[in-house]
């Protein structure tokens, strides 16, 4: 014990009592016993410094201990003290992993936490989560067991008082979850899920944030503008989760409304205002804006004369949208602010802020108590102007400005502003208000005109990104794959004839099936009171019931009704690697045999005249899943198609459901009754980037799902004679596995043919 | 059907509120016998119009509601068959060209474009009705006049007139009236205060703006009266509102909670 200068001996006994000869404690000790002498009872300092003991002495110098003794107290204020062994075993946990750097941002960020969650049930969930999130992150790599720390682990208690700031404990358990799945095995990748930089981290974020999302309640809020203001406007959403510092306002321009992308529900005393009716005030007073303001010039006027406009503006506007829907008096007021009158210190501190909020929420509240002498006496006078109708900018700007003049002081001009209650959060930025006729230096200029540099020369379409399926969490994966498609490259179009020639005896036994399938364009239908013929059989059945005294048919008539045959069909033909390896029992190679099966279902859908249209896939990473154009829908079958066809080559992997999803969107497109989508290929779905095999059979299975709602029928020819054990999984019962793999140039188009009978 | 004139009669007066011209350009067009067609949205007072005619100029009044089982024999005629031969009886069509009277065909695109053509001879100088299955050939009685009524808003491309049958009218233009206007007829037609029958009209026409966004139709004059209806007989407006506003018209649950909101937003 080195010879302190306490006073007091009780703070020599806490100070004996933590046993420790850490230099920087010492230093700030008697400041944080002073606000743990406030919080916490007898027993809980004991406890607290009890823990900073065992804190002190777990080897991992002074960072943790003087973490804890900072933040505890007001921890212990939010959660009770008797959370305290709780975090002590969490703190243990960690001491005896290899985490146990991580211990220091836990204790750093345990106040904020502690303050957000607010109860020891919600504190333990937590816990739960990042317990669970240290065990499955932490290192086993190569065998070696829990040697490699989790790297996600400090960043995440780094960014934790700011996750729960945006998620609820469910949505951060979600949003872990994601993070532990996807990138357990990739230490630099989690560090940037974790400190949410990267881009999926950000979008899965934005999806399990609470409250009302814009892309939940675009289309209601395109609506409420159509429907009830007649304006039609571009509503353009801005992202409140990461811009901390400077909080975006909404606002107005000639591209359209900008409004935050996220709006929790806001309670005022009883009434509950939900964030689509704050939506709906944001844009309600965007709309008046447009429809009464008229723009001024502002060079002349200072700020606070130009903020003294815009209060008495805003409430202008919000009278008269009152005055068209009275019931939205109800939102503004519980979503204004009701400054307190005496909150503001006239002789420290500028009070025009306070003071302008005060008069908005007496012009917009009758009821607002308010007893101040001046401004009674505008709000008479703005009442009173506008009784005589919709007044105007200009009129309620000179009322404004004679406001600011009766009561302006001289600590307007202090730099310590009264902000508190002054912010109304549906209001815009009003910069729509002002024109400026000087470049000014006293207001950041809105809209700079940026100068556009030319974008580097595209080749080829931008990619299409498409979901992924994770069965394990049950979502999917945003954005998460990216398929780029193109044509096909050509190749020699008679290589492609010379198949069919050596096909000529299949050709011609399907030209027999196919004029039998042909479609019959009439039908007859019997049994009809008015038709265009009249049905003899029938007719004659009648009359001899007429003559026999029964009740005849009148139903003696038969009419026609067209019956064609409207089908459009995709083939999807699976280009991966695998397919270069020669055929059981043959020369050819499973391509060479699968271009001659095409070829001869081509000419078999050319002569049934179905809509048609082939594309191959091979993908090399999620990044990368090339979609390839062999014939197109509006395409003949014919030399360019051909010529694509000839050139067809393998490579790469299989990643199915993307592929198939991006086919879908070209099949449902097509008018047709019916859609059909075949699926030709010769393994199992996989990816080198996807470690689980299961994972892209279950996303193929959600594809072939999703197919289905649209209405494609989908069926899946597999070449691999062990498929059945996951070839049903995917398609269910839609699928046919060849064994004899020579037979397919005869079986494809059969199948087809079935198929479509 | 039977030939009495005066169960086609229009006895009492019909509430009608004219919104232009359109009672003095009837009357022209009845004077000398023109076929009219009036056009306009679901329930913006297209029958009623006609019937108010019917009464003014004291005619019967013959409505048929057209559907797409109709045929032209539901329009003429047809034999029944009895036990002992068959007997020839009028459809609506002969009797109205028979006996005089203001035959209104409601709807009339709904009916099939074979159906429609048997009104063509009835419809120009010839004023001729040929019943050719009986062997008759009629001459409409001085009194007779056709009137079809028709929407052009919600038909689809199979669903529309044929020029030549177009171009045997002369037309009507109908809408919903404007916000004052509909105000007075709700409260002429129900009794209800102006102020709330004008709140009412406001959130028919806010339905009105989003046709086309998910609504075919907005809120018909007619349902709006039903609303006025049941706030006048003490049901809450808020609740009358949606009850006969709002359910009636669409699934659509984004549509629905903004005119609820509309709702709100103008009764408080």
């Amino acid at each position: 014990m080195m010879e302190t200068e306490y006073q007091h001996p009780l703070m020599t006994a806490y100070w004996a009592q933590i046993d420790t000869h850490f230099k920087p404690v010492e230093a700030v000790f008697e400041d944080v016993m002073a606000e743990a002498l406030a919080i916490l009872t007898r027993d809980g300092i004991n406890a607290y410094l009890e823990a900073a003991r065992v804190i002190g002495k777990l080897g991992r110098g002074v960072e943790p201990m003087l973490a804890f003794l900072e933040e505890w107290p007001s921890a212990a204020n939010a959660l009770g003290e008797d959370a305290l062994p709780e975090i002590m075993v969490v703190i243990h946990r960690m001491q005896k992993s290899p985490n146990s750097k991580a211990i220091t941002p836990f204790l750093q960020t345990l106040a904020p936490v502690a303050r957000r969650l607010h109860s020891q049930e919600r504190m333990r969930d937590y816990f739960d989560i990042t317990l669970d999130f240290m065990v499955r992150t932490t290192g086993s790599i190569h065998g070696h067991h829990t040697t490699f720390p989790s790297p996600g682990l400090p960043h995440f208690f780094a960014q934790a008082p700011f996750l729960l700031s945006q998620l609820s404990l469910m949505g951060l358990k979600n949003w872990v979850e994601y993070g532990i799945r996807n990138y357990s095995g990739h230490p630099e990748r989690q560090t940037d899920y974790f400190t949410v930089q990267s881009a999926d981290s950000r979008a899965v974020l934005q999806r399990e944030r609470h409250g009302t999302l814009f892309m939940d309640v675009e289309r209601k809020l395109d609506l409420y503008l159509r429907g009830l203001w007649q304006a039609s406007e571009q509503l353009v959403p801005y992202s409140t989760a990461f811009d901390e510092l400077r909080r975006p306002v909404p606002y107005f321009d000639k591209l359209g409304m900008r409004i935050p992308d996220v709006y929790d529900d806001a309670v005022d005393g009883e009434i509950h205002i939900s964030g689509l009716d704050r939506y709906r005030a944001t844009l309600a007073h965007m709309v008046g804006h447009r429809r009464w303001t008229t723009p001024l010039i502002a060079d002349n006027w200072s700020p606070f004369q130009r903020m003294a406009v815009e209060f008495f503006e805003d409430s202008r506007v919000e009278t008269l949208l009152c005055r068209e829907y009275p019931g939205l008096k109800r939102i503004f007021l519980a979503l204004h602010p009701r400054p307190l009158e005496n909150a503001c210190d006239p002789e420290t501190t500028s009070c025009l802020r306070h003071r302008m909020a005060m008069l908005s929420r007496a012009l917009l509240d009758p009821e607002h108590g308010y007893r101040d002498a001046d401004l009674l006496t505008y709000v008479e006078r703005f009442h009173a102007l506008m009784a005589e109708g919709e007044s105007n900018t200009p009129d309620i700007a000179t009322l404004a400005l004679s406001y600011v003049t009766k009561t302006r002081r001289q600590s307007d001009q202090y730099a310590k502003v009264h902000f508190d209650d002054t912010v109304v959060d549906y209001r815009d930025d009003n910069r729509q208000m002002w024109l400026f006729i000087e470049e000014s230096d006293d207001e950041e200029m809105f809209e700079k005109e940026k100068k556009r540099t030319p974008s580097e020369e595209h080749t080829g379409l931008p990619p299409r990104h498409y979901p992924e399926w994770d069965y394990k969490s049950l979502t999917y994966r945003p954005d998460w794959v990216s398929v780029y498609e193109g044509l096909h490259p050509k190749g020699n179009p008679t290589d492609i004839d010379r198949l069919l020639e050596k096909h000529s005896a299949l050709a011609k036994r399907l030209k027999r099936i196919l004029d039998l399938l042909k479609p019959q364009d009439k039908v007859r239908i019997r049994y009809q009171e008015e038709g265009s013929e009249l049905d003899l059989d029938v007719a004659i059945r009648s009359l001899i019931d007429f003559k026999g005294g029964a009740n005849p048919d009148p139903r003696i008539n038969m009419s026609h009704r067209t019956d064609g045959r409207d089908i459009a069909v995709m083939l999807l033909l699976d280009l991966s690697e695998s397919l270069n390896e020669k055929a059981v029992g043959s020369e050819q190679t499973i391509l060479e045999l699968s271009q001659e099966a095409v070829t001869l279902l081509a000419w078999a859908v050319e002569q049934l005249g179905d809509a048609f249209a082939i594309a191959g896939f091979h993908s090399n990473t999620r990044h990368d899943v090339r979609y390839l154009h062999i014939k197109g829908y509006g395409e003949r079958w014919g030399d360019d198609a051909k010529a694509r066809l000839a050139a067809m080559q393998a490579a790469y992997s299989t990643r199915m459901g993307a592929a198939m999803r991006h086919a879908a969107h070209y099949l449902a497109a097509r008018p047709a009754d019916k859609k059909l989508m075949l699926v030709l290929t010769d393994g199992q779905p996989s990816d080198i980037d996807t470690h689980d095999e299961h994972l892209l059979i279950e996303d193929a299975r959600r594809a072939v799902q999703e197919l289905d709602r649209d209405g494609i029928f989908t069926y899946c020819i597999s070449l691999d004679p062990k498929a059945d054990d996951y070839v049903s999984n995917i398609f269910g019962r839609q699928y046919t596995v060849i064994d004899n793999i020579q037979r397919l140039p005869e079986k494809l188009p059969e199948l087809f043919l079935a198929l479509t009978k | 059907m039977t030939t009495d004139k005066d169960q086609y009669k229009v006895h009492a007066e019909p509430y009608y509120q004219a919104q232009g011209k359109e009672v003095q350009l009837y009357e022209a067009a009845y004077r000398n016998r023109l076929p009219v067609m009036v056009k306009g949205p679901t329930g913006c007072g297209k029958s009623r119009f006609v019937e108010y005619m019917a009464w003014k100029l004291n005619k019967p009044l013959i409505t048929v509601a057209c559907n797409e089982d109709m045929t032209a024999s539901d329009l003429v005629g047809r034999y029944l068959l009895e036990a002992n031969g068959t007997r020839w009886l009028d459809g609506p069509l002969t009797v109205a060209a028979r006996i005089g009277a203001i035959c209104y065909l409601d709807e009339i695109v709904e009916a099939r474009q074979d159906t429609t053509v048997v009104i063509h001879p009835l419809t120009d100088h010839r004023r001729t009705l040929p019943l050719d299955k009986k062997g008759e050939l009629i001459n409409a009685h001085p009194d007779f006049q056709l009137v079809i009524s028709y929407n052009p808003g919600y038909q689809s491309l199979m669903k529309d007139l044929k020029q030549s049958t177009k171009q045997r009218f002369t037309a009507f233009d109908f809408d919903y009236p404007d916000a004052a206007l509909e105000a007075t007829i709700l409260a002429k037609e129900t009794g209800l205060d102006e102020a709330i029958a004008s709140k009412l009209v406001k959130i028919g026409q806010t339905a009105r703006n989003l046709k086309g966004h998910g609504l075919d139709e907005g809120i018909s004059t007619r349902l709006l009266v039903y609303a006025a209806t049941l706030i006048k007989d003490g049901v809450d407006p808020l609740d009358a509102c949606r009850m006969a506003l709002v359910r009636p018209i669409t699934d659509d649950a984004d549509i629905r909670e903004t005119l609820d909101h509309a709702i709100d937003a103008t009764f408080s």
